[in-house]
């Protein structure tokens, strides 16, 4: 190939200086390898980005245009410019974006720089899927039963998909992820979902051909990392299992596959190898299969041609750092071990923290990181992250936060330090997955490895609390109370030395610790809502009396209720830590305040516990009018039929004009957020009223878009929760991604 | 070079404190009998003051109670609590006003006063209980309301009025509203504390009927809340009987009306926590930097004392015929029990000298015996020394009087108690004023009793305060009755003559009681002598709120 011969022509041409296309954690991780190999890093930015963590660790940044990514990390021209500017030599486009873009890796080539990942021509043959499975099949690749034929036309795929049995899998040929993909179920459902598939394909790519597979009803998902270099050499580095998915995306990988024997292992990764030859690969690639868990058979999915997200945890059982093997083979190294020498030491996982909103079906969410501590890192512990405390996570980009990467000697060993990791990760500021990873860690299925995609769909009533359950419920509870006991001594702890610490020197005797009352103790009343992460709502807590003892001695009790009253002895430590002592048992516990929209939030990380407390201040706004006042005090709350935007997000397309009869279901508009379309049904039959957004605008969570009346009748139906059982759904209903799932 | 080697119990091992001559040793016998004894009767006396605080702080009653919180309104310590700095100290006053003083009981006086941080700022709060005879003003009520002004005026504290009252109380008229320190004078004080620029902020969290409808008018911002604040100079029922309208609260007087049509109030608070917000924001607002002028000593630097204040408790006693050396307690209220004492040879039963209390500098005149021409004479130039170098002044009184006799009189103890006296009522330093012991006769006035204006004064339970001891006192008046029944030509048996000693010294033991005096509000409050060097801290920083005056002497007797 060409870029062979180039590093031939130009051997001395070492790579020293690399632009990274890309942000969030994935630069941060580039960044950190090529700085520790001596080769200078070049960022690029959005205006979204100019303070993020990977503009400042990198040696330079170049601002490429405004947030939305189509006019910045997606603009080839201005990211070639960049290189050109700084005059970086490569180009490592990470994961997402342009990483691939076979059209993005010709030009980086054309232009003169090197493109850290595979030829142009390999992401070419493995981007169209239809072309993929052929050169698979013809490399004796094992392949799901499907039709890959370019003859689209409606009745012949549906006779192909009779043929195939159904469930059916109906996929764009072009694009990446789960982006346009179709469960249909039955025969019934087929021209509908084929008709959607087809139109999103053409929206989002331009090109609206359909593939159809055999939907495998109880599979695994495990993939191959392989890697290439210029010289024809193709190794794999073991598998990864990448199946508890939610979204049909990945939120805990690991590596090796749980409960796969040897043999099975080196026949996927020769499989892989094979692949990988077959479109003369190099540098670092994937190649998905579907593990089929009731036939023991594995099927080509596809493969992926760039480095994954979830590569830490290959490196971790292989002790290699793959971003240093991409610069190595992009400089025409050969690769620097052959396959028998590829180790395979202990167990590793990864958790990917989200900022998502759980149970309103894991919509994302966005805002601002108001409390961001990751756990201490080790040679053993990973955070492979991108961002800081008091970012925020916009509605632009990815909402990851962090990936947590942990190693062990083996399998459990490695779980019991996930799940330590995790209830350690404090994030507080936007809701986020980490208590649901938390939950899936400590399942018994999952710590048996039995892992399939969809685990969480048949583990959903042990995941997501039944509040039938009453036993589990008042446990739950009860620690939530226990919580908000301890979180409100140390809040009245740290007030007091903060206000100690800034009180002008000839007040400082006012705020001495315990605050003085004349013949009694100072006490602290915190009426407190408890807001689980679990469910949709928050709880009102009852009040939580704090009484001042001396020595840094608190008396909680809690009013009306049956707790028993608390004597804890607090100690604060340092910024968020306190160690706190009830009957002779310490323990450190965290806490995180912050204001938002009049409400201070408060955090307590104990035990392995994490509790999120509202407690409403006084609004602190001298004067506030009425109305204004009302409205943000009631804002949760319309009149029955109003329907609110779940998310921010951008209006894609209005189905219906405002005063138009609809029935209940009826799709209104379409919203577009974090790369998830979602359709807003009518609520109930009736008409509409109020809808006055239109098509490109942008509306922010919680705002109403519309309201379902019914003419000269009563309102009384109910608001139905447009996400009421997500959760409960089988996987196809789920809303559809728009792409961003790179992995 | 050698460094001393003796060294005081307790003492520290920092040697720079060997060379400090003003660290006081601790004379306190922990082992002895009257330790024992005094630290018992104490343990009652304290046990006491805390059942009589607990009676109080429950306010009204559990009914009361309940129908304020059904009303959404908080009660009026708890108003307080949220108004003050998170985790800031409340020096609550007279909390024990109207304490056996009516034939209902009357808790707190229905007024709840003290002085709190606001916003780095201190700030005087005076708040009705509306669970007390509906926040009614009876007497002592006003009483205690003057007194919170008075002090707000003397150290120049802001005053947050949290107004939930029905005004005066009505059967009791003719006590609580024509008199100069009556009713109107709530309102001449706002007047004049405005005119001096201490600001007069009012939070109507309630009704605010009749002559209490001025307190928010009459300040110089006023916040009311929608729903419970009502301010009207008649309500409903009067207004109906008087022009036959009929009218809801609300629409007569409510938040809307004042602070939207009649101007009466300024902010408009959706509920009880919105306008305390509110309050605390125009403290934050109030651009007074820091303070209002005041002496700004930086005093976060400074040593606890080396011996435990608890020890106050049983270095009292009960029986005021016993005697202890003051030093005992200075050594357990000022910073590293250092004491530089003044003329420490000279009229040794007048203890003065100079210390610090969290800092700030203080001259401290304490009591070890009676009176003397000489002590008085001492006390006399120390109060000149310290009102020039404007050092604030701290007063432990534990006297029963000036030395009597001929020998005394011949020397011109009268005319050294009055420049003492003299010099007292001139100094214009902050004064505070502690009554560890008995306070008797004129050692009253030259310890600056209350009639000198003390910024703060507070009584220990085991104090008593009266013109003179009981027995002096029955001995007293037993002659002139003797001499007055002779006259008549009645024969008083020796039976009755000490049925009348004893019910003369059994007054005086009723009237002389620390409850006696503070529900009278003859003081600032009864305090647990183990919290005293902390009230004196908080005191001092608030008297010390304002610009040094300088003092001017009247003519003194030479």
């Amino acid at each position: 190939s060409s870029s062979a011969s180039n590093s031939i022509i130009r051997p001395s041409a070492r790579i020293e200086k690399i632009l990274i296309a890309n942000r969030g954690e994935i630069a941060c991780r580039i960044i950190r390898t090529a700085k520790r190999l001596g080769i200078r890093a070049v960022a690029v930015y959005s205006d979204a980005d100019e303070n993020s963590l990977h503009v400042k660790l990198a040696d330079e940044a170049v601002r490429i245009g405004p947030p939305p990514a189509r006019l910045s990390y997606l603009r080839a021209p201005s990211i070639i410019e960049a290189a050109s500017r700084t005059g970086a030599q490569a180009i490592h486009p990470g994961y997402g974006f342009l990483s691939e873009s076979s059209e993005f890796a010709q030009l980086c080539e054309d232009e003169g720089f090197t493109f850290i990942g595979p030829p142009a021509s390999a992401i070419r043959d493995m981007g169209d899927k239809s072309a993929s499975k052929r050169i698979m099949g013809a490399a004796g690749v094992p392949l799901v039963p499907g039709y890959h034929g370019d003859e689209q036309d409606i009745d012949l795929m549906k006779l192909e998909a009779d043929k195939i049995g159904y469930p059916v899998l109906i996929k764009p040929t072009h694009g990446g992820g789960g982006k346009g993909m179709r469960i249909v179920q039955s025969p019934n459902d087929f021209v509908d979902a084929f008709l959607g598939a087809q139109r999103e394909a053409a929206a989002s790519f331009g090109i609206n051909t359909i593939l159809l597979e055999k939907y495998i009803t109880k599979p695994r998902h495990i993939e191959v990392q392989i890697f290439g270099d210029k010289h024809g050499n193709v190794i794999h580095l073991n598998e990864r299992d990448c199946s508890v998915q939610r979204r049909h995306q990945k939120i805990i990988e690991e590596a090796p596959a749980p409960n796969i024997s040897n043999d099975f292992r080196s026949q996927l990764g020769q499989a892989a190898v094979s692949a990988a030859k077959a479109v003369r690969y190099h540098n670092a690639g994937t190649v998905e299969f579907i593990v089929d868990t009731i036939s023991g058979q594995f099927y080509f999915m596809e493969m992926n041609t760039r480095l994954q997200v979830e590569h830490p945890v290959t490196e971790m059982i292989v002790g290699q750092d793959l971003v240093e093997w991409q610069i190595r083979v992009a400089n025409g190294e050969p690769l620097p071990i052959i396959q028998s020498e590829v180790p395979l030491s202990g167990h590793a996982f990864e958790s990917r923290i989200y900022a998502e909103n759980v149970p309103k079906g894991f919509l994302p969410a966005t805002g601002i990181l108001h409390h961001y501590r990751p756990v201490q890192v080790s040679s053993e512990v990973r955070v492979e992250t991108g961002v800081e405390q008091g970012d925020t996570v916009s509605m632009h980009y990815d909402p990851m936060i962090a990936k947590l990467v942990v190693w062990g000697e083996d399998r459990t060993s490695a779980l019991i330090k996930m799940k330590d990791c995790l209830s350690k990760f404090q994030v507080a500021g936007l809701p986020t997955n980490i208590d649901f990873l938390l939950k899936l860690a400590n399942h018994g299925a999952f710590e048996n490895g039995e892992v399939e995609t969809h685990f969480i769909e048949m583990h959903k009533d042990d995941l997501f609390i039944d509040p039938s359950d009453q036993l589990s419920t008042q446990q739950v509870y009860n620690a939530a109370v226990h919580g908000a006991a301890i979180a409100a001594a140390c809040v009245c702890q740290k007030e007091n030395k903060s206000m100690r610490e800034n009180a002008p020197g000839s007040l400082s005797v006012w705020y001495g610790n315990p605050p003085f009352r004349v013949n009694h103790c100072a006490k602290h009343t915190m009426e407190l809502e408890w807001e689980d992460e679990s469910s949709k709502g928050s709880l009102k807590l009852p009040p939580v009396h704090v009484t001042y003892l001396p020595k840094g001695k608190y008396l909680i009790e809690m009013g009306g209720s049956s707790f028993s009253d608390l004597e804890l002895n607090v100690v604060h430590l340092r910024d968020h830590d306190f160690r706190v002592e009830h009957g002779g048992v310490s323990m450190i516990v965290s806490i995180s305040v912050y204001q938002k929209d009049q409400i201070e939030h408060i955090h307590i990380w104990h035990g392995s516990c994490h509790h999120h407390f509202k407690q409403r201040k006084g609004l602190d706004i001298a004067d506030i009018d009425e109305s204004q006042h009302k409205h943000a005090l009631e804002a949760s709350s319309h009149p029955p039929g109003t329907v609110v935007a779940p998310m921010a997000g951008l209006v894609v397309k209005v189905l219906v004009k405002d005063g138009a009869k609809v029935v209940e279901g009826q799709p209104i508009l379409v919203l577009e957020a974090m790369k998830m379309e979602h359709v807003v049904k009518a609520t109930s039959v009736g008409y509409i009223s109020g809808l006055t957004v239109t098509a490109g605008q942008q509306v922010s969570d919680g705002t109403v878009l519309f309201s379902v009346k019914v003419r000269r009748v009563k309102l009384v139906e109910e608001v139905v929760d447009l996400f009421v059982g997500m959760t409960r759904k089988p996987a196809s209903v789920y809303p559809v991604w728009l792409g961003g799932m790179w992995d | 070079r050698s460094i001393s080697r003796w060294r005081y119990p307790n003492s520290p091992t920092d040697p720079t404190r060997h060379f400090c001559s003003g660290i006081l040793p601790d004379t306190v016998d922990r082992s002895s009998e009257s330790f024992a004894r005094n630290s018992e009767a104490m343990e009652g006396l304290i046990s006491q003051l805390h059942s009589h605080i607990q009676q109080v702080m429950n306010g009204g009653g559990a009914e009361a109670v309940k129908r304020n919180r059904s009303r959404n309104k908080l009660l009026p310590r708890e108003r307080i609590d949220r108004l003050v700095d998170p985790g800031s100290s409340f020096l609550e006053l007279s909390q024990l006003a109207g304490h056996e003083l009516y034939d209902d009981p009357l808790p707190s006086g229905g007024i709840i006063t003290g002085i709190g941080p606001v916003h780095g700022r201190l700030c005087m709060f005076v708040a009705n209980d509306p669970t007390v005879k509906g926040g009614t003003y009876y007497p002592i009520t006003i009483k205690k309301h003057l007194r919170a002004q008075e002090i707000a005026a003397q150290c120049r504290l802001p005053c947050m009025y949290l107004v939930d009252s029905g005004g005066a109380f009505l059967p009791k008229q003719a006590e609580v509203f024509p008199d100069k320190e009556n009713f109107g004078r709530i309102f001449y004080n706002q007047a004049v504390m405005s005119a001096e620029g201490i600001p007069q902020i009012a939070l109507v969290l309630g009704s605010c009927t009749a002559g209490g409808a001025y307190i928010p008018a009459m300040a110089d911002e006023s916040v009311m809340v929608k729903g419970n604040g009502t301010i009207f100079l008649a309500g409903p029922p009067l207004v109906k009987a008087a022009t036959g309208e009929e009218v809801s609260a609300e629409d007569l007087g409510g938040a809307s009306v004042h602070c939207k049509t009649s101007g009466v109030s300024d902010y408009f608070a959706q509920d009880e926590l919105h306008a305390l917000a509110i309050g605390r924001n125009i403290v934050k607002n109030l651009h007074m930097a820091g303070n209002m002028g005041g002496q700004n000593h930086r005093t976060s630097d400074f040593k606890e004392p080396l011996y435990d204040a608890a020890e106050l408790r049983a270095i009292a006693p009960t029986d005021l015929k016993q005697s202890f050396d003051i030093r005992s307690v200075i050594s357990r209220i000022v910073d590293g029990s250092e004491f530089d004492e003044f003329k420490k040879l000279y009229g040794t039963t007048l203890v003065t000298g100079f210390a610090r209390i969290f800092g700030q500098p203080v001259g401290i005149i304490g009591n070890n015996g009676i009176l003397f021409n000489e002590s008085a004479l001492k006390g006399a130039h120390f109060i000149e020394l310290c009102t020039q170098r404007n050092i604030p002044l701290i007063f432990l009184q534990n006297i029963t009087g000036f030395m009597v006799g001929s020998k005394s009189e011949a020397n011109g103890i009268a005319k050294s108690g009055a420049k003492m006296v003299m010099a007292v009522s001139c100094a214009k330093v902050p004064k505070i004023t502690v009554i560890v012991g008995g306070s008797f006769g004129a050692g009253n006035y030259a310890m600056c009793g209350r009639a000198y204006s003390p910024n703060f004064m507070f009584f220990w339970p085991n104090a008593r305060i009266s013109v003179m001891g009981g027995a002096q006192a029955a001995g007293v008046l037993a002659q002139i009755e003797r001499a007055n029944k002779k006259k008549a030509g009645i024969q008083w048996s020796k039976e009755e003559e000490e049925k009348f000693k004893a019910g003369v010294v059994e007054a005086y033991d009723r009237e002389g009681s620390a409850y006696y005096s503070t529900a009278r509000l003859w003081d600032d409050g009864v305090i647990d002598p183990a919290d005293t060097r902390k009230v004196l801290g908080l005191c001092l920083a608030a008297s010390m709120n304002r610009k040094p005056e300088s003092t001017k002497y009247g003519v003194f007797r030479m």
